[in-house]
């Protein structure tokens, strides 16, 4: 295998009213190449994650291109996925040998439409979508077995948003019982964007690379009933491939309180910090909060701060699918 | 024995909050004033209109605004004879694609005015636009373009 690593990262999230996904993105990749003095003609390959849905307008991610310049023709790619799974392709394309850089961007405007809406579509579309079923009471019914089966309670939950710094309010009302606001991820827009280099070239670019040691990602059941939600098997899996053991910090993509329990269960971060950037409790911009969660950890390498890190990334309804990126210095 | 069930309908309807960005807003505002103005490229100086805020070439921001002319030539046209769902104009009609001078990329009007079997590519076309109260933050305050009377 070739060693790859993440050499710089950028992003922004928020709610915005006045720019479009090109605009937002635009300023966060040219952020990201100043960090390392590239340009897009150093860049091999281009990865996005992105979701025509978001934007209710087909094609939106060929127009994501240009905030990058697409001439002359680019290697280019792109995944209707977050954008962990975007640098996931990259990682892979890398491997082939022949290319040593990758640009992997991920935009997201979550506002423009009806955020639970949109999420009812990613369901069967036969027995599930037809009852519109939002990702919120989705979440509420994994929650609900998740404290029946363990024994937790909702001030378990609270201590999560607490320690991410969510403003607690036991007295709020439900929004889908056993979930209160503080519960919940804030509907956020945002773009991320990360460089990956091999080898050499990544030494070149910056003092301390963030190596990719472990990547991997796994896929549970579409149908609800058919799985497990108290657990996360395919986070666990994901997890022993990537080879999650003695990490320092460690960023979870968990949009709800207890989601991050199941994470942790499944994961087993003994001793690690857990998401100090807030986590996607604090900004959960669709398609883009699981590269945060890769290009926050790798900071903490970039920055000195952490010797092992790893980033996780969730996609789907109740946690369906999970990515594991774990990276350290050397 | 129950019949076999071969599709279901299922209606789906989203609404959206549409953003046409910072670029492209102040482009309709400039239309409501009567104006056509695009964006330059900082490093390929290519001129768009209308502008999106970036250079798809270059992928840098066109910050600066270029007002242009309200002449251009025909670089393709089509006329649509068959009707479809939302048509907004009455078949048949002329849609083209119109580089206006001093920009460097077309964009979509239609062309009125002369007899469809005369309209060519490379043809010169001026702007018509509505009566000035009907002007508003769209590229339909221009009624349609004609030929250049010269």
């Amino acid at each position: 295998m070739r060693d790859v690593a993440v050499v710089a990262y950028s992003a922004w999230n928020g709610v915005e009213h006045e720019r479009n996904e090109v605009e937002i993105l635009m300023p966060v990749v040219r952020d990201v190449f100043d960090k390392v003095g590239l340009t897009k003609n150093d860049i091999g390959f281009t990865c996005s994650g992105t979701s025509d849905y978001l934007a209710g307008q087909p094609f939106s991610f060929v127009s994501a291109l240009d905030a990058v310049g697409a001439w002359p023709p680019i290697v280019e790619s792109h995944v209707e996925m977050d954008g962990a799974w975007a640098l996931y392709e990259a990682w892979v394309r890398l491997q082939h040998g022949d290319l040593d850089t990758a640009l992997v961007y991920a935009v997201g405007k979550s506002t423009m439409g009806d955020l639970l809406d949109v999420l009812a579509l990613q369901l069967d579309p036969y027995v599930l979508t037809p009852l519109w079923p939002d990702p919120v009471s989705l979440a509420a019914l994994q929650a609900r077995a998740y404290l029946e089966k363990t024994g937790k309670t909702e001030d378990d939950l609270a201590a999560v948003a607490e320690s991410r710094g969510r403003r607690v309010d036991r007295a709020s009302g439900y929004i889908a019982s056993p979930l209160r606001r503080h519960d919940c991820p804030p509907i956020t827009d945002g773009a991320a964007a990360v460089v990956l280099a091999v080898g050499d070239r990544a030494r070149e670019l910056c003092e301390r690379p963030a190596w990719i040691c472990g990547i991997d990602h796994r896929i549970e059941q579409h149908q609800l009933g058919a799985r497990d939600l108290t657990r996360s098997e395919s986070a666990k899996v994901a997890a022993d491939k990537a080879g999650a053991s003695g990490v320092d910090v460690a960023e979870l993509h968990a949009p709800f309180t207890h989601q991050e329990l199941i994470l942790r269960d499944a994961i087993g971060l003994n001793g690690a910090t857990i998401n100090p950037s807030g986590g996607a409790l604090k900004a959960n911009p669709l398609m883009v909060a699981g590269l945060e969660r890769i290009g926050e950890a790798a900071s903490r390498v970039l920055d000195g701060s952490a010797a092992k890190v790893l980033g996780h990334a969730t996609s789907g309804p109740c946690l369906q699918q999970n990515l594991v990126c774990v990276m350290e210095s050397r | 024995m129950s019949e076999d069930v071969t599709g279901i309908v299922v209606p789906i309807h989203l609404d959206y909050t549409y953003t046409p960005g910072v670029a492209a807003s102040r482009f309709l505002r400039h239309i409501a004033e009567g104006n056509y103005v695009g964006q330059r490229c900082p490093k390929c100086k290519k001129v768009y209109v209308p502008p999106r805020g970036s250079c798809p070439t270059c992928g840098v921001p066109t910050d600066e605004e270029v007002e242009l002319k309200q002449t251009g030539t025909i670089t393709a046209f089509c006329i649509v004879n068959i009707p479809f769902a939302g048509q907004a104009v009455e078949c048949p009609y002329v849609s083209a694609t119109i580089q206006l001078d001093g920009a460097d990329i077309g964009f979509y009007h239609l062309i009125q005015e002369i007899p469809y079997d005369q309209i060519h590519i490379g043809m010169r076309v001026e702007a018509v636009w509505k009566p000035r109260e009907e002007w508003g933050t769209t590229t339909e305050s221009i009624a349609h373009f004609k030929p250049t009377d010269a």
